[in-house]
């Protein structure tokens, strides 16, 4: 009665223990001085070496730093601003301005960081950007958002909230609609105004949902977000953008240091999966989060 | 409810009105500019007399794009990729789903198979033996090296067991005593009732493929199997004309290097915002669906 189950996951079983299971596997070349050309079984094995190598590099504590401070202030931003839109969008009483609103907001979130990046790199450009247009005609200096390292983690965490923040919004207005809504009632009668309703029941009602996703946010704090900067930083800007994801990317398919990539990749992994399941337990334990 | 408004009140709405509306245009605004650029003409474009209007409107960057060898070989890139990517994504997603969404009871090693896919949410193995794996299977620069990698999207699989868990049970029961089994269960009865999931996940998972570039980046050995978004990351992003033959310098001249750009950017895009009436109706239920849990 069981075998026709067992049968069904089967294909997609088999594709997920070689694709993903064969990587996971694969990472042993992380502590190997690998070779393609003689493969996983034949490359000589160097312990610890390729860990060594990567931590004496002068650039790895910047690139682990410039991660963790790219992710904690997008998570910051981007968490206050969808709360901040959802709420006002809950005063609106105008059920189409809501609609047409919400219809725009969410539109960057489905288009790629190709077609962002292309956009942001044309507005942001120094000579003909209109941005820059802009801050010449109201009387300010030009300038180079995407090449300079002052402004290059504010245009990161603006850009992510600008594709973002819309889709995020969704959450939080369904969770201000599931507040029960004879508390605002019992809250009029008492006398209370709009603004005390929003601080004394609309927020602390959104509370477990803020709680919730920020959780599940730390758990995701090493991806500084690949696609964006990959396609946003240039060497002017590795001191301050050059992230864990980049940099991997650049030392094993730019220098084909295979080994030492994996060994990079598989710290960021290791830490992640920490990271992630505690953030996991911790949103179900407190929160009863189920991921299925 | 009738409200009656306070002054302070009417201030707050007022103001509330103009934020937002000055948000949802700032959000499009960039968009719009681009879009502007595209139709413009070359030295317009260049002097930066465009605004959110085309200046001296013109097709030629449209014509110079829509001319391009290249650009057209990764477009059917991209389709075969959507197309290949979609079968294989929705019938492995429902076929994954079904077991997955039966009670411990009656499935005793569902909680075994489950953690074995989620687990891959949680820890991965990199870019590297990501590359050799798919290296080693001899996938490398053939369309099924930008869909086996990603064969079981599992967000959408939970998103459908989900859905699954919320349909009666006795639907299930009555086919059972009518003496179906497993296989005719899931496909006259769960795949036809799941048609708004089902229509949701066909939905992301459509966008997925288009929007995904890098994959294509390293997995093709050939520039010439690039799928559009990769082609796009080259032209766009990297803007590297140095391969670039004198006579499309020279082409390059007339038609600027940013009105180009910004037509090649709409066109990427142009299919996303196609769909996005349909895709913005069904996710809202899509995260509604997902999150129908008992």
């Amino acid at each position: 009665m069981q075998l026709p189950l067992h049968l069904m996951i089967l294909p997609g079983l088999l594709l997920i223990l070689v694709y993903s299971y064969g990587p996971m596997f694969g990472t042993i070349i992380a502590f190997q001085d690998f070779n393609p050309a003689r493969g996983i079984i034949d490359s000589e094995w160097n312990g610890f070496d390729n860990f060594r190598y990567v931590m004496a590099l002068p650039d790895t504590m910047q690139v682990i730093w410039n991660t963790l401070v790219i992710a904690v202030g997008k998570i910051i931003v981007g968490l206050i601003v969808p709360i901040v839109v959802a709420l006002l969008l809950n005063e609106v009483r105008k059920e189409y301005f809501k609609r047409t609103v919400q219809t725009m907001i969410y539109l960057p979130h489905f288009l790629s960081w190709i077609i962002l990046g292309g956009v942001l790199i044309d507005i942001l450009s120094p000579t003909y950007g209109i941005v820059n247009q802009f801050l010449k005609w109201i009387g300010l200096e030009s300038i180079y958002f995407l090449g300079s390292n002052s402004w290059f983690r504010p245009m990161l965490v603006m850009s992510d909230v600008w594709k973002e923040f819309g889709f995020n919004t969704i959450v939080y207005l369904a969770a201000l609609t599931s507040i029960n809504p004879t508390l605002y009632e019992a809250a009029v009668i008492d006398g209370a105004n709009r603004w005390k309703q929003t601080l004394h029941i609309t927020l602390p009602g959104m509370a477990p949902i803020i709680i919730l996703t920020t959780t599940l946010a730390l758990g995701r704090v090493l991806d500084a977000g690949f696609d964006q900067v990959f396609n946003l930083y240039s060497p002017q800007v590795y001191e301050t953008g050059d992230i864990i994801d980049t940099f991997v990317y650049r030392l094993g398919i730019v220098d084909a240091q295979y080994g030492v990539a994996t060994a990079v990749g598989l710290f960021k992994s290791v830490v992640a999966l920490i990271l992630l399941s505690t953030s996991y337990f911790l949103a179900y334990r407190f929160a009863n989060y189920r991921i299925f | 409810m009738v409200e009656r408004y306070s002054m302070s009140r009417k201030i707050f709405v007022g103001f509330n009105y103009s934020i937002l509306t000055i948000l949802a245009i700032l959000c499009l605004l960039p968009l719009i500019h681009v879009l502007a650029v595209s139709f413009s003409s070359s030295s317009a474009a260049s002097a930066g007399y465009v605004k959110l209007w085309p200046v001296e409107f013109t097709l030629d960057s449209y014509k110079y794009v829509l001319g391009k060898e290249e650009f057209f070989r990764s477009i059917m890139m991209t389709i075969r990729r959507v197309s290949v990517g979609l079968v294989v994504n929705m019938v492995l997603t429902i076929l994954v789903a079904y077991p997955l969404s039966k009670e411990v009871e009656k499935f005793r090693w569902r909680t075994i198979y489950a953690w074995v896919f989620v687990f891959t949410m949680l820890f991965n193995g990199g870019l590297i033996p990501l590359y050799m794996t798919i290296r080693y299977t001899g996938i490398l620069d053939t369309v099924w090296a930008l869909v086996l990698p990603q064969a079981v999207p599992i967000f959408n699989m939970i998103l459908l067991l989900n859905f699954f868990r919320g349909l009666p049970k006795e639907l299930e029961e009555a086919a059972f005593m009518d003496g179906a089994g497993h296989w005719k269960t899931l496909w006259k009865i769960f795949v036809p009732l799941s048609a708004p999931a089902l229509a949701t996940v066909t939905l992301f998972t459509m966008v997925n493929h288009w929007n995904s570039w890098f994959d294509g980046l390293i997995f093709m050995n050939s520039p010439k199997n690039y799928p559009l978004q990769s082609y796009l990351q080259t032209v766009v992003i990297q803007h590297n004309f140095t391969s670039a033959s004198l006579e499309s310098i020279a082409e390059l001249q007339k038609i600027s290097d940013r009105t180009f750009k910004s037509a090649q950017i709409f066109l990427g895009a142009l299919p996303i915002l196609l769909v996005y009436p349909f895709l913005q109706r069904f996710f809202m239920k899509g995260i509604v669906l997902g999150s129908v849990k008992e």
